[in-house]
């Protein structure tokens, strides 16, 4: 009894504090059907399972450590499976080496898991040292397609699966889709060019002169096939660069959006072309479709899942397409008959929107920059 | 307007969100100087273990191996438990608590254990701040037999901890009267009282006491002590409570508490540079960790690596979901990271389960701080209640009114 008060009242004065309890640090990266990992175990966690200080001086030195390396490794990958698809992952040790945590020194183990198939989910499965501290706990950290998920293990919750796909999936189509709205409302030259093919959509030309048009319908019509032919256009060419079939210079896409826009806009101002600018919309839309794709170049496609990444990006661009059209549409049209509109929005904004995507052009071609 | 104008030369804003999150999470990831390497030379030392230890861990190694072959037997699994639990005691490791609880794995889950082991889990269960359940197989064991010292003192000091200190003078009093623990009854009986708006009598008792059991066990002795030096210094007695901590340091045995009591008690006498010294060689435990990165701030000593460390150790405690370090980790975020709003939230938190004056003071300091007084009411009623007398818990109480009105 006094033995046992004793060592009481040593407990009973620390109640907060004391050092860091015993955990180990599991980093998971899953690419295709390889598991890159890195196991950080606590050099005196690893002493108190297989006795590390091999001559009992109070201190682990790298020889000690060195030496047991085969015997680490064993131990702590008998505790660990990984498995995806019901099927295990053998593991292999690629490296050696020692890390400082807050609380210590730590061995680390560089490995890597195969896989016999990608998994779409992963399993995991830990039990180091629970035989020996059920208040030991692994902290796992696991990355795939540029998400993380973090998990701890416990002896309570030895085992872990972590689902990928189905969430990602979703979530990188959004994602995809939200940068392809995003990039056509800050892309002004697209939306310049747009909107020097629609201007004229709301009017007709006779003679020499603008009437407006009776109809919201043939207005609507005119509309919808500039709308499409850019679309149907720009697709093409984004698949086919996304693909990787086709690959121009950007400095020569880029010109050449930039010359698209001069060419719609002056086409207000001197008509050449009126009633198939949809030709026109689906010419340079090639044009529009080779820019597109440098913008998902730039954002890198993930390679598991390449074509719904794209088919996300363009659906964003048209959804932001529409939003544009939709604002314009009854816009143009209540306006169509006043002077303001075919004088001051017609004439002078076209004869804005040439100088300024002249100013682009000559950026864009020479590669210098005046603004 | 540049940048604008083409999405693809400047990254657009959800991409450079994204860019940014990660650019933190790998700067977070990323400790201070710290990567995996290969050390150049065989002899390089990795890591320390307490050579003081070396013998007794060897022993408790073969026992766990003799364990290892007959499971079951309950004294040696009890006898391996109390072996860990004591070194674990002794070096504040709270790893020895878990390979103290392995020991007792067969019967660790079981709803009523044999006795022995149920004294050494509700101890385990203490320690790890579950109160609750600690305290529900103390009273399977008192209903058992009445007559447990340990039981008794156990559960009264999970009492006193959690502010019940009507309870616990129960419970002290309990103990008294059982044979050889008269001493520990008292200590804890005085303890109780000074925390309940009789700390004059509780000062006298604990004096009382030591002068009559000059021969008590120097263990008891020194947390008779500890308890004193601290009604002295929470009645605003700077020099006796100063008196008595130095006489508990004197019995010259390690006790992490004691370090930690004096430390705070210097700190509230504005000496930062006699806690450097005392805890300068402390580093390993956060606790005292945390006083000396205090203490080195207010001389303005850089302290930063301290700092580091200290927020590393909280995080890695976050990630593991312990909650033990709440209390500890409000004082580190108001006094050492300046943000009230944080300090406060954890202060809270931590007040749900413990409720000691330390405990109520970070929440009344954060609550100032973060501007703030209305959350500290539940604490002001419950001090009110109590009638804990506190120089420094009164004098921020007297602050937090005026700001009330």
């Amino acid at each position: 009894m006094r033995r046992l008060l004793f060592l009481f009242l040593g407990l009973l004065s620390i109640p907060a504090f004391a050092h860091k309890p015993s955990d180990s640090y599991l980093k998971i990266a899953l690419e295709g059907s390889t598991v890159q990992g890195q196991w950080d175990i606590a050099l005196r966690d690893l002493d108190n399972a297989l006795g590390l200080d091999a001559n009992g001086d109070g201190a682990i030195t790298w020889g000690e450590l060195r030496r047991r390396h085969r015997e680490i490794a064993a131990y702590a990958f008998s505790h660990l499976t990984i498995t995806g698809k019901g099927e295990t992952c053998a593991p292999r040790v690629r490296e050696h080496l020692v890390d400082h945590h807050t609380d210590g020194a730590y061995a680390v183990l560089r490995f890597e898991a195969l896989c016999p198939k990608p998994p779409e989910r992963l399993g995991i499965s830990y039990r180091l040292f629970f035989d020996l501290d059920p208040q030991h706990k692994g902290l796992l950290n696991l990355s795939h397609g540029g998400q993380t998920h973090s998990a701890i293990f416990s002896a309570d919750q030895d085992t872990q699966v972590i689902e990928f796909l189905g969430v990602n999936r979703t979530k990188q189509f959004l994602a995809y889709g939200w940068e392809g709205t995003w990039h056509i409302s800050i892309g002004y030259d697209h939306i310049l060019f747009l909107l020097s093919l629609l201007l004229p959509a709301v009017l007709k030309r006779e003679g020499n002169r603008w009437r407006a048009l009776a109809s919201f319908r043939e207005a609507s019509i005119d509309v919808l096939k500039i709308v499409t032919a850019f679309t149907v256009a720009h697709s093409i060419t984004l698949s086919l660069a996304a693909l990787e079939v086709i690959a121009l210079p950007s400095r020569w896409v880029e010109s050449a959006i930039a010359a698209s826009v001069v060419l719609a806009a002056l086409n207000n101002l001197y008509p050449l072309v009126f009633g198939r600018r949809w030709v026109v919309a689906f010419v340079f839309g090639l044009a529009h479709g080779l820019g597109f794709a440098n913008v998902l170049t730039d954002l890198g496609l993930p390679k598991g899942s390449l074509l719904l990444s794209l088919v996300g990006f363009n659906l964003g661009v048209e959804v932001g397409q529409l939003v544009i059209v939709s604002v314009f549409l009854p816009f143009a049209y209540r306006l169509r008959d006043s002077w303001s509109y075919q004088g001051v929005i017609l004439r002078f904004g076209s004869a804005l929107i040439a100088l300024l995507a002249c100013v682009w052009l000559v950026e864009r071609s020479l590669g210098l920059s005046f603004s | 307007m540049r940048t604008a104008v083409r999405g693809r030369r400047a990254p657009s804003r959800p991409i450079r969100r994204g860019l940014a999150i990660i650019g933190f999470a790998i700067i977070c990831s990323v400790r201070v100087g710290a990567a995996p390497f290969i050390p150049d030379r065989d002899e390089q030392v990795l890591e320390h273990i307490p050579t003081r230890l070396n013998a007794t861990l060897l022993e408790l190694r073969a026992l766990r191996v003799r364990l290892a072959q007959q499971p079951s037997n309950l004294s040696l699994a009890t006898q391996l438990a109390r072996g860990y639990i004591e070194i674990g005691r002794a070096e504040l490791d709270p790893r020895f608590f878990g390979y103290a609880q392995a020991a007792l794995k067969p019967w660790w889950g079981l709803p009523s254990p044999p006795p022995e082991v149920l004294v050494l889990r509700a101890i385990l269960k203490q320690h790890g701040h579950d109160f609750a359940s600690a305290l529900d197989d103390l009273e399977a064991l008192l209903q058992q037999n009445p007559r447990h010292a340990q039981a008794w003192l156990t559960s009264a000091v999970i009492l006193q901890v959690q502010g019940d200190h009507r309870q616990a003078l129960a419970h002290c009093a309990s103990l008294i009267y059982l044979p050889g623990s008269y001493f520990l009854g008292t200590a804890c009986l005085g303890k109780s009282l000074s925390l309940s708006g009789q700390a004059d009598k509780a000062y006298d008792l604990l004096r009382e006491l030591l002068a009559s059991k000059p021969d008590a066990p120097e263990r008891e002795r020194l947390w008779a002590l500890t308890v004193l030096a601290e009604a002295a210094a929470r009645l605003g007695w700077s020099k006796q409570a100063e008196l008595y901590f130095q006489q508990a340091l004197s019995l010259g045995l390690r006790d992490g508490y004691l370090l930690m009591a004096f430390a705070d008690f210097l700190l509230d006498e504005d000496q930062p540079a006699r806690v450097a010294k005392l805890l300068i060689k402390e580093t390993r435990v956060d606790g005292l960790l945390l006083r000396l990165a205090i203490a080195e701030k207010r001389l303005g000593s850089s302290g930063d690596e301290h700092v580091a460390s200290l927020k590393g150790r909280f995080a890695a405690s976050r990630l593991r979901g312990d909650k033990v370090h709440l209390g500890d980790e409000a004082r580190f975020t108001l006094h050492l990271l300046d943000d009230p709003p944080t300090a406060l939230k954890l202060a809270l938190a931590n007040w749900e389960v413990q409720r000691e004056p330390r405990d109520a003071r970070i929440v009344l300091e954060a609550a100032l701080a973060a501007r703030d007084p209305a959350v500290a009411k539940p604490v002001l009623e419950m001090l009110n209640q109590s009638a804990l007398e506190d120089v420094r818990l009164a004098a921020l109480a007297a602050r937090l009114k005026p700001v009330r009105q």
